[in-house]
Order: C-alpha cells, then structure tokens, then sequence
C-alpha cells in the first residue's frame, strides 16, 4: 500500500481556494494535466455521490467519485472507479486551512493505493509530481496572482471576504394578512464589526411574527423581513467576534427581524453555538421556544415540585415544552387545549389534566382538579380571551404570568383586584432575559442539556419551504398547529 | 467560551521547527514575550503531566499543565492552572504540519477559554495578537534564510 502527502501554501485567502476545490468539475479549468470534464447525471458537482468523468492531455480517460464533502472543515475525499494507469483502491483527500498570518491557504493532497509490484515508486512519483505539485503550481499561480477562476455548476456557499451576496428572503412591504409575506431576491452585506454571515438551514416560526406582520409595531417596519428565531452555518465572521468561528453550527432567538431569509447578516452576540446532539431544525424549533420556557418556569417564576401549573394552549410550541419542563420539575401540570388530538399532545408531553374547552370555561374545571385551591402560577400566551378565566382559575397568592397575547392585550387589571388573591401579574418578554450574554448562556446550557439528555423532546411538526412562510402563517393562525413549526430555505 | 485560531508558515522543515518548539520548558528560548521558565517538581520537560511555571517579561505568572506531547503529530496540549489574565477552562494545542512545496511548516495555535464577557475583546487581543502570532513571528524570524 502506497502512502502519500503532498501540501503547499497557495496566497489566496481559504474561501477562494475552497470555492475551486468544492467543485469537484472544477479541475479541468485550473489542472494542466486535465483536459475535458463533466460530471455524470447531471448531479450537482459538490454533491457526495457524484462521478466526474474526465479526459487527461495525453487522452487517457478516467471515473472518480466523490465521497464526502465538509465545508465545515475545508476538506473532501474521493476515489478512482475507472482508470487506465494502475491506482488501485485510490482514495485520496484534500483538506485546507486557513492560515491567518497573510490571509493564505495550506493545502493538504494525501492518497493510498495500491499498484502491479515494482511500480510503487514510478506511480506514486507521478501521482506526487504531476497531479498533486503540478496542481499546486497552477492554481497556486491563478489565484495568488488576483486572477479568478470562473466554477460552474452550484453557486458555492462560501464568498471571498468583502463581497454581498444575493439569496432568498421573505420581504414585508405592507402590514396585514399572510398574503403579505412574499419571497424576493434580497442582498446580503458581507458582516462589520461584531457581525456574521450565516447561511441558514432552518427557521423557527413564531407567534411573535404572526403580531409584527398583522399591524404597525415598532420592531418591524416595512419594508422588512420577519422572524427572530433561526439556525445554520456561520460563513464569515466581522471585527472583533471572539465566541464564533466560521464554519460553526448556531442558533439564535433574537431581534431585530430577519430570520426569514436563506443567508443573513446579523450581530453575533445573540448567537449561541449548537452542541453536536442538537440538529439544526431541532435548534430552530426550540431556542426560542425552549429559552421562553426556561425562563417563564425558572426566572419569572420559580416552579417547585408540587406547585400546580396551568398552561394554556398546551399542545402548541411552547406549551409542550412547558408541560414536559414541569413534569419534569414535579408540578403537577394542568393544560388547555382546543381539540381533543391536542389533549392527547398534551398527555403525552407530560399534562397531567389537559382540559379541552372553550376558554370561558376552564376556570371552574381548574378549581375542581384542584379541589379549590386553583393554580399557583399561570402561563397564559393567549391574552384577552382567557385572561379573565386565568385570573379566575389562579390560587391566593398565586402568579398569573402574561408571557404572550395571540387574542389581544387583555384589559387593565386594577390593584383591588389584585388584592382580592394577593394575586401577582407579570407580562414578561424573552429578550430582556436573553439580553446579558452570560444569562444567555445559562438558559441556552440549561436547554441544551435538557434536549440532549432526553428530558424535553421538541416536536417538529410542520415543515415549510422558506417561499410557503404566508402558509405557515394561515396555519399557525387557524389553530391547526401543534408543536413547532420550521421554514426550510 | 472565547475562541482563538492562529496560523503562521515558518521558512524551516517541519522536524527542525518542532525540535525548537516541543520543550515544554523551552518558551524563554525562542518566545519574545516569555522571560524565564522551569518545570516544578524536577520533572522532564517532555513528561505528560508536568507543569511549568514562568514570567511574562510585564511580570505576570504563569503555570500550565502539558496534557498531551505528541512526536508523531507534531503537535502538544496543554491547560492554563493559574494565571493574572482571569480565564477559566483555558486549553491551548499548538501544532505543526509539514508543507512539502518549499520543505516549510505549517503551524497553528489554538485556544479555548472562558472569561468575563467585557473582557473577551482583550484577552482575544492579547492571546492571539499578542501571545500566538508574537510566538509565530518570532519563529518564522529565527529560522528566516539569510
């Protein structure tokens, strides 16, 4: 078995070389030895899987296939399937990094194969001599001189620094109905002082986007692009971002808008990097979701074991991470719901009594579940239309917390009332909790843990091409949703 | 948790490069920024596990761990115990890579710590600039062909 490496340091920054590499049609417009190429099926040409099919200058036809591509790590692998000079099990490996010191590239080319006894040394000196230093040499001279090399094929994800980018985003021009949310072209700045560029693979929506659509609001004036919640790629990292490398996996539950887009710019210090037992739609389904239960059972609130808990809307995004959240506390969890497949949810995720009612009603059924004590803090998403119940339903001394209002703002609640149970009210808002990096931290850990380890599961049940976002959105407002729902660029 | 990468390329073949480097109790000799060393406990320098203790030529004191030494690699680990810089979780791989075109190295620092959040702009500063390139630079002089 023959061994080889071969490595050389090209002067061009890592993105440009790596945007010739991962094309793995690339090769013959920069490999002297490379004649004509094309890749087979017409599969896209960074895609594991794929056959080039190439002719060399001296004639001699070959098939190699790629086997796996990481942009994350700058590397890629492939293998001979058909060639005449004698490689035998051919796999080779390219891999770069990035060289800070004069924003230049290593270039690693290694391979094993085997070979007819007695040709080991006149084969690997030609693979050594004329494929890996030859190529070397020659995109070596083509990039390092400023000179660009025209890739065809994908579009690659990864830009020279300094460039905008085009890419797909929802774009609100008029507040109002779903209809509003219309996908364009949109550009993408390369990232300041602080920023990122981040190529994302999943979006989280929520109710908070369903608010900043319908009406004026101060967080998103048109034109603009909704969503606070997303995960993917960072692709560059601006000035001065310490916590963050390209290439890492991150998610995000912030403002200001923007999350409804394909590539975004945006600052890091809301970004939290993803642990490798969280997948990216996961993450995109529950850092909102799961920070605001985090909070609302830990911060706003503390739960203990045995406190009551009543969690309305409790088959929807955050009210089943509530009701597992709870469980898992020791609470004894009391949910409503709107139809009895919700209820089921609910069960499932924990909900001790998850009631299924017209929200006039639930109060009384809270009393009686709980022989007349009622429950001892409140999550109440929903607003005007429940209000009055959850304050009805709410124990002496208990806490009715306000954390979202999907029918409304309810109406002001005056202190006698609020002495009639030493009752407490609190409208919280997740980003006033998140807003200290190091508490975002904490939740982000505390929620991690909880996801990776089994105790809270997040349910992913709608899925949604970015461009059916207004979809989403009719289904999130109909009620018809149960758990999380995701856009897919 | 702060993250720090630095890479440099030194005009010297790769084992010449690592010999100067691998003492664990060897940063006086080549590092600008390091005034004296020594390895607490009388242990060998190349040991996994010893600990060396040493001054920043501004006076600070420094003690770190060797984690991991490896000859093969070209390549070491090691933990920061106790420093005037305020990190936490602080470990650090430096490692070296032969480039074949030219007989040169390639070499990169890594490191991850935590530390107070108004502190991380600075301490990226002072490792990377001040610590990792200030070391690279100072090798790549030293080996420069006249």
């Amino acid at each position: 078995m023959v061994a080889i490496t071969r490595s050389a340091i090209i002067d061009a920054p890592i993105d440009a070389v790596w945007r010739v590499l991962r094309d793995f049609n690339s090769h013959h417009l920069w490999h002297p030895a490379v004649a004509t190429s094309e890749i087979e099926g017409g599969q896209p040409p960074d895609q594991p899987g794929c056959v080039r099919r190439f002719r060399l200058r001296d004639g001699a036809e070959l098939r190699e296939q790629l086997i796996a591509l990481s942009d994350r790590d700058f590397s890629l692998t492939y293998c001979i399937l058909d060639s005449p000079i004698p490689l035998l099990d051919y796999v080779a490996t390219v891999r770069l990094r990035r060289v800070t010191d004069g924003g230049r590239t290593f270039w690693e080319w290694r391979s094993t194969f085997r070979t007819p006894p007695g040709r080991e040394d006149e084969l690997a000196g030609m693979v050594a001599r004329d494929i890996y230093e030859a190529g070397f040499a020659a995109l070596g001279a083509l990039l390092g001189r400023g000179g660009a090399v025209r890739v065809r094929g994908v579009v690659a994800p990864l830009v020279a620094r300094g460039e905008a980018i085009d890419a797909e985003a929802i774009v609100v021009r008029d507040h109002g109905g779903p209809e509003v949310l219309v996908a364009e072209p949109v550009r993408v700045p390369p990232p300041g002082p602080g920023e990122v560029r981040l190529r994302q693979t999943a979006i989280g929506v929520n109710y908070l986007d369903v608010y900043l659509r319908s009406g004026p609001n101060a967080l998103l004036r048109p034109p603009a692009t909704p969503g606070v919640e997303g995960a993917g790629e960072v692709m560059e990292v601006g000035e001065g971002v310490t916590h963050i490398l390209p290439g890492d996996r991150v998610a995000y539950a912030c403002l200001p808008v923007g999350s409804y887009a394909a590539v975004r710019t945006m600052a890091a210090q809301q970004l939290v990097v993803l642990p490798a037992g969280i997948d990216d739609e996961t993450a995109a389904g529950a850092v909102l979701k799961g920070l605001t239960a985090e909070y609302l059972l830990h911060r706003t609130h503390r739960v203990r074991r045995g406190d009551v808990v009543l969690v309305h809307a409790a088959a929807g995004g955050v009210g089943l991470l509530l009701c597992q959240w709870a469980k898992h506390i020791g609470a004894t969890v009391i949910g409503t719901v709107g139809t009895p497949d919700k209820a089921r949810l609910a069960r499932d995720a924990g909900c001790d009594y998850p009631i299924v009612a017209p929200l006039a009603d639930f109060a009384p059924q809270v009393k009686d579940l709980t022989h007349g004590h009622g429950a001892d803090v409140v999550y109440d998403g929903i607003g005007k239309a429940s209000f009055a119940g959850s304050f009805e339903a709410l124990a002496l001394r208990g806490h009715l917390v306000l954390y979202g209002q999907a029918t409304g703002m309810p109406d002001p609640i005056s202190h006698a009332t609020l002495a009639e149970k030493s009752a407490t009210v609190t409208r919280p808002v997740l980003f006033h909790y998140t807003a200290a990096p190091e508490d975002l931290r904490d939740m982000a850990r505390n929620l991690f843990q909880m996801i990776e380890s089994g105790a809270l599961r997040v349910s992913v049940n709608q899925r949604y091409s970015l461009r059916q976002a207004a979809e989403a959105h009719r289904e999130l407002e109909a009620r018809r949703t149960t758990g999380s729902t995701i856009l897919l660029p | 948790m702060v993250k720090i990468y630095v890479s440099s390329v030194v005009d010297a073949p790769a084992d010449r490069v690592w010999d100067r480097v691998r003492d664990f109790n060897g940063l006086p000799k080549w590092h600008p920024v390091i005034a004296d060393s020594r390895i607490e406990g009388n242990q060998p320098a190349d040991k996994v596990g010893c600990i060396r203790n040493f001054h920043t030529r501004d006076g600070g004191q420094i003690r770190e761990r060797l984690l991991a030494l490896s000859d093969y690699d070209y390549s070491c680990t090691y933990a920061i115990l106790e420093s005037p810089m305020g990190v936490s979780n602080y470990l650090a791989t430096m490692r070296l890579v032969p480039v074949t075109d030219g007989n040169r190295t390639f070499c990169e620092w890594t490191a991850e710590f935590d530390c107070e959040p108004a502190r991380e702009a600075d301490l990226h500063e002072l490792i990377g600039q001040g610590v990792f390139k200030a070391g690279f630079d100072a090798l790549k002089r030293q080996f420069a062909k006249p």
